[in-house]
C-alpha cells in the first residue's frame, strides 16, 4: 500500500465558508468596530445593493483579453472619475451609493424601426454575457486593467434595427441632481446630463462593450451601475456611465467634454501617444496601483494597443486633427 | 523677532513649538501615507494635490497675516516667517514630486513641460520667485539689505498671481478651488492695494 507523502486534511465543500458569510463576518467586525466609536452613522452598505455575482463566459476573440496584471479590484472600484458625485477619485466610491439603479430602464430612439425602452431585466436576461479584460487608460494618463462583463453594444443596437440614415449614436447618463451630490456644486461648469457619442460603425464594433459587471460580479455604483459603455481604445471618458438614453441620429452629437473644451477633448478621442493633451503629454501613463518610488510608468500604444483592430475604422484620417 | 528662541520666554516657546507642529503635520501625515501605503493606488497624484494644496494654504495664511493683526489678532503675524518658510518647503515638496512621478528627473521632459505647458510654466515660475524670499529671510540677511528687502518680499504678489493662475489652468470641470483661492488671494491683495493708496493719498494732502 502506498504510503501517504503528506498528510492533508481533507475538507469537505460544504464545510467551506461561503464568500459572502465571510465577508459578511467581516462587515460585522467592522460595524462593532465603529460601533463601538460612533453608533450614530449610517451604514453605506444598506443604501447601495451589494454586487451580486453574474454567470458569463469567458471571450474567444483575440484582444479580448489580455495577460497583464489585473488591477486589484479594491484599487478599481476606489478610484474614479464620476464627476456626478463629485471631481475627486475618492468621491464615487463615497457617495454614488445614493444612487437608485432599480429600477432602471434605458431609451432607444431616433433613426431606429423599432424604438422601445429596455429594463434592466431584459439586459441581464436577454443577452449572453461573456468576460473581457482590457486595458483601461484615462485621458489624465492613468490606466488599469479589468476585467469587464458584458455583450457588444451591437447586439443591442441591432434589436432595435437603427436605420438606412443613422450614422451615430448619443448617449446620456442619468441626471437625478437629488441622487447626484456633485451636479449640484455651483462652481461645475458641465451641463448636465453628461453626454457621450460613437460614430455608429464605432458604436457596432466588437470590441465595444456594453457593460453590466466588473470582476465576476454587478457594476458597483461607482463604476457605473447597473450598464455602462467601454470602449477600450478610446479615453476613459468615452465609457459613458449609468446609462439611460440611446439615441441614434444622422448628425454627430454634441458631448459634454466637447462642450467644455474643444480643444482639449475631440469627438473621437482616441487612445494617441502622439497628439498630446494641450496641458499634459499623453506619451506615458501610470498603470495603477502605482508607487511613489516604481511610478510603474509605461508608454501609451496607439489606440490603447488595440490598433490591429480598430485603425481601419479611421482609414485616411489625419488622427492630430480628428483627436 | 530677532530674538532667539531660547530666550523667549517658556510660554512664547510653547507657542511656536505648537504652530511649528501644525504647519508640519500635513508633511508628517503625508510621510505616514507614503509609509503606510494608504494614499490609494496613484499615490502621485495624491502627493500632487496634497502638497500643492497645503503651499497654497499657507500662502494665504502669510497675506493673510498684516490684515488680521490689524483687526486685532496679531498673533498669526509673529509667525509670518516660518509659515512663509512653510509654504516654500510644500512647494519644492511639490516640485519634487513632479520631478519624480512625471517628468522621471528628465532634463529634456522639465523643458518640454515648461514650454508646451502654461500652468506648469507658471507654477514653476511662481516657486522660483519663492527661492529670493526664502534665502533672504533670516535677520541677518534683512538687516544687510535693509529698505530693499521689503520691496524685494514684495515678490510675494506676484507668487499669489501665478499661484491662482496655476489653479485656474489645472482645472478640468470644477472651478471651485480656482474661485476658492482666487478669491482669498484676490481679496489679499485688494487689501494692500486699498492700504498704499490711502496711504499715497493721505501723504499728498
Amino acid at each position: 500500500m502506498p504510503r501517504k507523502i503528506l498528510n492533508v486534511p481533507q475538507i469537505a465543500s460544504s464545510e467551506i465558508t461561503p464568500e459572502s458569510v465571510w465577508l459578511d463576518r467581516r462587515n460585522l467586525m467592522k460595524a462593532a468596530a465603529a460601533g463601538a466609536l460612533v453608533n450614530t452613522l449610517p451604514t453605506q452598505a444598506a443604501a447601495a445593493p451589494a454586487a451580486k455575482p453574474l454567470s458569463y463566459s469567458q471571450a474567444k476573440c483575440d484582444a479580448c483579453s489580455t495577460e497583464e496584471t489585473l488591477t486589484p479590484v479594491e484599487d478599481a472600484t476606489s478610484y474614479n472619475n464620476f464627476y456626478e458625485f463629485g471631481t475627486d477619485k475618492s468621491d464615487p466610491a463615497e457617495h454614488a451609493h445614493t444612487m437608485t439603479t432599480d429600477p432602471w430602464s434605458v431609451e432607444v430612439s431616433g433613426l431606429v424601426n423599432k424604438p422601445g425602452k429596455l429594463n434592466l431585466e431584459d439586459v441581464l436576461g436577454g443577452f449572453d454575457l461573456e468576460e473581457r479584460i482590457y486595458r483601461f487608460r484615462c485621458v489624465e494618463a492613468w490606466s488599469m486593467v479589468v476585467p469587464w462583463i458584458g455583450f457588444p453594444l451591437a447586439d443591442l443596437l441591432r434589436r432595435f434595427e437603427p436605420t438606412a440614415d443613422a450614422r451615430y449614436v448619443a448617449f446620456k447618463t442619468l441626471y437625478r441632481p437629488e441622487e447626484m451630490r456633485g451636479t449640484r456644486s455651483f462652481t461645475s461648469v458641465i451641463d448636465w446630463p453628461y453626454k457621450e457619442g460613437l460614430r455608429l460603425d464605432e458604436a457596432m464594433h466588437p470590441l465595444t462593450l456594453m457593460t453590466v459587471g466588473l470582476y465576476g460580479k454587478t457594476l458597483p455604483n461607482q463604476s457605473g451601475a447597473p450598464l455602462r459603455l467601454i470602449v477600450p481604445w478610446k479615453y476613459g471618458f468615452k465609457s459613458i456611465k449609468s446609462i439611460v438614453s440611446i439615441e441614434l441620429t444622422d448628425r454627430q452629437p454634441q458631448t459634454s467634454w466637447q462642450e467644455l473644451a474643444a480643444h482639449e477633448y475631440g469627438f473621437f478621442s482616441n487612445v494617441n501617444p502622439e497628439v498630446d493633451h494641450p496641458r499634459w503629454s499623453q506619451r506615458y501613463e501610470r498603470r495603477l496601483p502605482s508607487s511613489l518610488f516604481k511610478p510603474n510608468r509605461v508608454p501609451t500604444q496607439l489606440f490603447n494597443g488595440y490598433a490591429e483592430q480598430v485603425a481601419g475604422l479611421y482609414a485616411g484620417m489625419d488622427l492630430s486633427k480628428y483627436y | 523677532m530677532g530674538v532667539p528662541l531660547y530666550r523667549l520666554p517658556w510660554s512664547d516657546r510653547l507657542w511656536w513649538a505648537l504652530v511649528f507642529a501644525l504647519a508640519l503635520s500635513p508633511f508628517l501625515l503625508i510621510v505616514y501615507g507614503v509609509l503606510g501605503n494608504t494614499l490609494g493606488p496613484d499615490p502621485a497624484e495624491a502627493l500632487m494635490h496634497q502638497t500643492g494644496e497645503w503651499a497654497i494654504r499657507l500662502l494665504v495664511l502669510v497675506l493673510a497675516a498684516r490684515p488680521v493683526a490689524q483687526w486685532g489678532w496679531p498673533a498669526l503675524f509673529r509667525y509670518r516667517r516660518m509659515l512663509g518658510l512653510f509654504m516654500f518647503f510644500y512647494a519644492t515638496l511639490h516640485l519634487v514630486v513632479f520631478a519624480q512621478v512625471y517628468v522621471g528627473w528628465s532634463l529634456a521632459i522639465l523643458l518640454e513641460e515648461l514650454i508646451e505647458r502654461p500652468y506648469v510654466l507658471v507654477g514653476f515660475a511662481g516657486w522660483a520667485l519663492l527661492i529670493p524670499l526664502a534665502v533672504t529671510s533670516t535677520d541677518r540677511m534683512r538687516r544687510r539689505l535693509r529698505q530693499h528687502w521689503r520691496q524685494l518680499h514684495q515678490l510675494v504678489y506676484g507668487v499669489a498671481v501665478l499661484g491662482v493662475l496655476h489653479v485656474l489652468w489645472l482645472s478640468r470641470s470644477d472651478i471651485g478651488d480656482a474661485v476658492l483661492y482666487g478669491v482669498l488671494l484676490g481679496g489679499l491683495l485688494c487689501w494692500r492695494a486699498a492700504l498704499v493708496l490711502r496711504r499715497r493719498f493721505t501723504a499728498r494732502r
